[in-house]
């Protein structure tokens, strides 16, 4: 046990601290398992030499074939922040186009650190309401039939940061990295539910992660019997340790959390479990003293990407470009403004546009070098609309939680300097 | 609908005489496999002895509960012990990894946390289970040794917490009957998605 005063609330929490906490209750082998956690506030890839070019490259014979190919030198996209045990780490989308996360850049969010997991132990039970429970190894699972399709995650809490303190020199990273988009591969739920027979009274189905906190959610079996999938590959490779290799809960248009990783069980019963992530967590505050529970569907929201923080631009034409996704099927719309909402113009929609996946937008923009203010608004084929700041705090209040999806852009000074603006 | 079709696919699957793939009609849905009534026989039966291992989960009605008891006077020596290097002696919490665990704020009383996002959500303002609080201790806690805790120290230490909270009174014993009894203070304040796409912002 540390002294009582060894984690004073002013200061950081260090891994040493953590390690000291452990040391009463837990054995060697709990503490040698600890990842790092001081480095939280650091950035995750420290900075390279810069690249020896040389003046010709069509005079030097390039480098060899290699087992693993990596990045341009000149390019080094990172997530952050990293270090975190419970914590997040963000997709740079301020360094990304078209509409397609790169795996390695998929945003995270855990609860109890990332799992190791050896796949050829891994099994899924399936209980509960069924007529015949059942355990499934991976292999097992890759004999149902398979389907790969691209959807969009994102975490109800994308944007909290950015809502509460917009603070001018926020990125895309920082203001909605925790979304991706990602071409899964997997069994639809279903064929495994008929597998194992439902019985007529299920309607709740808990689905529960082995990672250290087993996180569970309760999953309507109305969703899992559409378009849920059970994934073991993300852009046509086994999902990253951090994306539940080897087995994830995919929900469509849900809310990240509730697609759980690292999927060992699936429980079938009557009511939901009320589990801490759907009760404490997850939940919404409203006007008239109440909260919103199972908020699970992501509503229509945009973003330009570029350009963005920390670029400055220069006079002439360029592109506006952005993503917009929708857990409620299509984007059908996305409208750009340069002047701060009084006028909005159509932006192209880039092919395909797909269900409950990220579309990329853009619009050509000619700066003449005055002040601007760059907005994007998206629409879904519900006929949604993505509201302004004001319009979603009205509707929830100021304490809103979760499901931030507001208008928000750049403003442009008349040096070409853009600065993050939270929306009105 | 697709019920419909599925019915429609696995009928022409039966009627190509082999279900193996063999039918000219193409339905993505199935894309083959067993004709009706017949499963595709991938994995085992799970016993009940393995899925009684796994199923550890608790819900409001108190299924899967444990048998034991503990005290809120005895769950302060558990917290002391598990949970104050992270939560704080007093349950403060130490911002922004480990939450705070004890509060009744009294802006928070009237459960107005949609007007001021700085009112504190505790065990004992916003958590509207108290079977929540047991299921989540034992799957979950302490983080450096999760499912290390009895289940009489895991009752005793939720009776600490909702004693400190001020859910139960300071002498409480919880038990898998006295612990689905407890009403916490939000239990009726939660209200299901009313948002449904469409033109109206909720």
């Amino acid at each position: 046990m540390p002294p009582r005063d060894a984690n004073p609330p002013d200061r950081a929490l260090t891994r040493r601290d953590l390690l000291a906490g452990a040391a009463g209750v837990a054995g060697a082998a709990a503490i040698a398992s600890l990842p790092a956690l001081g480095a939280a506030q650091q950035a995750s890839v420290p900075a390279a030499p810069p690249p020896v070019v040389p003046a010709d490259p069509t005079k030097v014979v390039g480098t060899p074939t290699a087992a693993v190919g990596t990045r341009s030198p000149f390019v080094r996209p990172t997530r952050v922040p990293t270090g975190d045990i419970q914590g997040f780490s963000l997709t740079p989308h301020g360094d990304l186009t078209g509409t397609i996360t790169p795996a390695d850049l998929h945003f995270e969010r855990h609860h109890a650190g990332v799992p190791l997991i050896d796949p050829a132990r891994h099994t899924l039970t399936v209980h509960g309401k069924v007529a015949r429970p059942m355990v499934f190894s991976m292999d097992d699972l890759r004999r149902f039939p398979q389907v790969t399709r691209t959807y969009f995650l994102e975490c109800s809490g994308n944007g909290r940061a950015a809502f509460r303190d917009p603070k001018p020199d926020l990125t895309p990273q920082r203001v909605a990295g925790l979304l991706s988009n990602t071409e899964w591969t997997g069994v639809p739920l279903h064929a495994l539910l008929e597998e194992v027979g439902m019985t007529g009274d299920a309607t709740w189905m808990l689905a529960e992660g082995g990672d250290a906190c087993m996180l569970t959610r309760s999953i309507p079996v109305a969703k899992a019997m559409d378009d849920a999938l059970l994934v073991w590959a993300q852009n046509g490779e086994p999902l990253r340790p951090e994306n539940g290799f080897p087995l994830r809960l995919l929900l469509p248009g849900w809310e990240g959390n509730s697609n759980v990783k690292w999927l060992r069980r699936l429980e079938l019963g009557t009511a939901p479990w009320m589990t801490r992530w759907e009760t404490s967590k997850y939940t919404d505050p409203l006007l008239g003293q109440k909260a919103r529970q199972f908020s699970f569907d992501m509503d229509a929201k945009s973003m330009i990407t570029s350009p963005c923080v920390p670029q400055a631009i220069t006079k002439g034409w360029r592109p506006v470009s952005g993503l917009a996704w929708t857990g409620r099927g299509r984007i059908t719309r996305v409208e750009v403004s340069v002047d701060g909402g009084s006028s909005w113009h159509d932006a192209a929609l880039h092919e395909p546009v797909l269900s409950k996946a990220v579309t990329r937008f853009s619009w050509m923009w000619h700066w003449q070098g005055k002040s601007a203010l760059l907005l994007s608004r998206a629409t879904d084929e519900t006929g949604y609309v993505q509201p302004t700041r004001t319009e979603l705090t009205t509707a929830r209040g100021p304490g809103t939680d979760y499901h931030f999806n507001q208008i928000v852009g750049w403003q442009v000074d008349p040096s070409g300097q853009l600065t993050y603006h939270g929306g009105r | 609908m697709r019920r419909i079709v599925m019915a429609m696919s696995a009928w022409l699957a039966a009627c190509s005489g082999t279900g193996d793939g063999a039918a000219t009609t193409h339905v993505s849905r199935t894309n083959g496999g067993p004709p009706p009534g017949q499963h595709f026989e991938l994995g085992r039966a799970a016993t009940p002895a393995e899925v009684a291992a796994l199923d550890l989960d608790v819900n409001p009605a108190g299924a899967g509960l444990p048998a034991g008891r503990g005290s809120a006077s005895d769950g302060a020596k558990v917290y002391a012990r598990a949970c104050a290097s992270c939560h704080g002696p007093n349950g403060e919490g130490i911002a922004p990894l480990y939450p705070q665990l004890v509060g009744r704020d009294p802006a928070g009383e009237t459960f107005d946390f949609a007007k001021d996002p700085r009112i504190a959500r505790t065990i004992g303002n916003y958590w509207p289970y108290a079977t929540t609080v047991f299921d989540y201790i034992r799957r979950a806690m302490p983080q450096t040794a999760p499912g290390s805790l009895s289940a009489d120290d895991t009752y005793a230490v939720t009776a600490y917490l909702l004693a400190a909270n001020k859910v139960i009174g300071a002498e409480a014993v919880l038990d898998s009957a006295a612990l689905v009894n407890v009403k916490m203070p939000a239990r009726d304040r939660f209200v299901r998605d009313d948002r449904r796409g469409g033109h109206e912002v909720r």
